[in-house]
């Protein structure tokens, strides 16, 4: 069935050649952890990747229920996770995928330091790779106020006031970043569009470019 | 090894040989789709029943409200305005609703729901020139009798509100379809 409808697809639009190209590709000898065991540590790009498809999937849900608001937020909050059936899993998947995709791209990051695969021709990836890095410290921080509790509220205060110690332009970062005064209703709206529609458009154009650099110049060869 | 082997048969223009074994890609397929499918199974069923949950919730019991005195109560219909309290969500509140309560010919008491059932409008009574003594709708023009009956526009009669008479007070229940159409 399954394949009757791919051919009739296929045969109008030729599809094979073009995920042929996306998934057909070699892996070398010394990233193929049934070769080597220790080859695993290549797979923490790719566990980076999948827990960050995790957190797109678990945050466009969660997004059903949630909303920016200083009245409603922690409300909204505390009914989608209490009250939905499976808010507990879907809210949590979020939360320990954030950790988690920290300590992922940490890891994979170390892998390639000390692989030396940033070194030419390579140096583009890395610093699109660093780019990745800051995008998701960015998601993390702008995230965890969304919730709108005592943590996310002064987690959020401390942030800010750390960003307002730079020199000269200090002052003004705050009052960008919190769209005012103090910590309140703009800063949460703010965050918000940053967490759901600026910083995940920003990480899939990096991924994108990413994926793309390292399937164009290969993965770098044994140590 | 499987495909030197395959390539020798196709090269000696032999029948492939037949084996009762499953094939090494067979055996992956199953092992990696199985493996595959359960990973992204969980969290994609707890992802869906999270979203359908609003479908699956019983529906609310609306509670009595103790609206008006009976002796109020007369055969010109008369708006009455009430709070119920409603739980949307994370949201608690108490909105107003009208209903427009009048007693039919026997006496007894009922009361419409000022919604049309157009296209969910308000209602109201003896408010055009043109229908006197009717319940009559501005959006689309849509007009009903006393008794809720629709004469022109709306596909059903106006819903009734269930009428409880209790110590010489009329409370309202929940919202039913016109009990006299």
């Amino acid at each position: 069935m399954l394949t009757k409808v791919y051919n009739w697809i296929d045969e109008r639009l030729d599809i094979t050649p073009m995920w042929r190209d996306v998934a057909d590709h070699e892996v070398p000898e010394h990233v193929n952890p049934a070769h080597h065991f220790s080859a695993f540590v290549y797979c923490f790009g790719g566990l980076t990747f999948f827990i960050t498809a995790i957190q797109i999937l678990s945050g466009m849900f969660l997004s059903l229920y949630y909303v920016p608001d200083i009245i409603n937020a922690y409300a909204s909050v505390d009914y989608l996770q209490h009250k939905v059936a499976f808010g507990v899993i879907v809210r949590g998947m979020h939360h320990w995928g954030a950790s988690l995709v920290i300590v992922m791209m940490f890891l994979h990051t170390l892998r390639v330091f000390f692989t030396g695969s940033y070194k030419s021709p390579r140096e583009m990836n890395w610093v699109v790779g660093m780019l990745i890095f800051f995008v998701m410290l960015g998601l993390g921080f702008t995230g965890y106020l969304l919730p709108w509790d005592n943590k996310a509220y002064f987690a959020t205060k401390v942030g800010i006031q750390i960003a307002g110690y730079t020199p000269v332009i200090g002052e003004y970062i705050v009052n960008l970043m919190q769209g005012g005064q103090i910590v309140g209703a703009s800063t949460l709206t703010r965050f918000f569009a940053i967490h759901v529609f600026f910083l995940p458009g920003a990480l899939l154009a990096l991924l994108g470019a990413h994926f793309f650099m390292i399937r164009k110049q290969g993965i770098s060869g044994p140590l | 090894m499987m495909s030197i082997d395959n390539k020798e048969i196709r090269e000696s223009g032999e029948a492939p040989v037949k084996r009762k074994s499953m094939s090494r890609r067979q055996f992956l397929t199953y092992t990696l789709g199985g493996t595959g499918g359960f990973l992204a199974g969980i969290p994609l069923i707890s992802h869906l029943r999270f979203a359908i949950d609003p479908m699956l919730q019983p529906k609310a019991d609306s509670a009595w409200v103790k609206v008006v005195e009976e002796s109020q109560i007369s055969e010109e219909p008369k708006s009455f305005s009430f709070k119920v309290h409603q739980i949307d969500a994370w949201y608690e509140s108490d909105p107003q609703l009208e209903a427009w309560i009048s007693r039919s010919a026997d006496g007894k008491i009922f009361a419409l729901s000022p919604v049309c059932k157009h296209l969910g409008c308000t209602i109201n009574w003896n408010n055009n020139p043109e229908f006197v003594n009717e319940y009559f709708c501005h959006c689309h023009g849509a007009h009903y009798t006393k008794d809720g009956k629709n004469l022109a526009v709306a596909p059903n009669p106006l819903d009734e509100f269930s009428v409880k008479l209790e110590n010489g007070f009329v409370y309202l229940g929940k919202i039913v379809p016109n009990t006299k159409y």
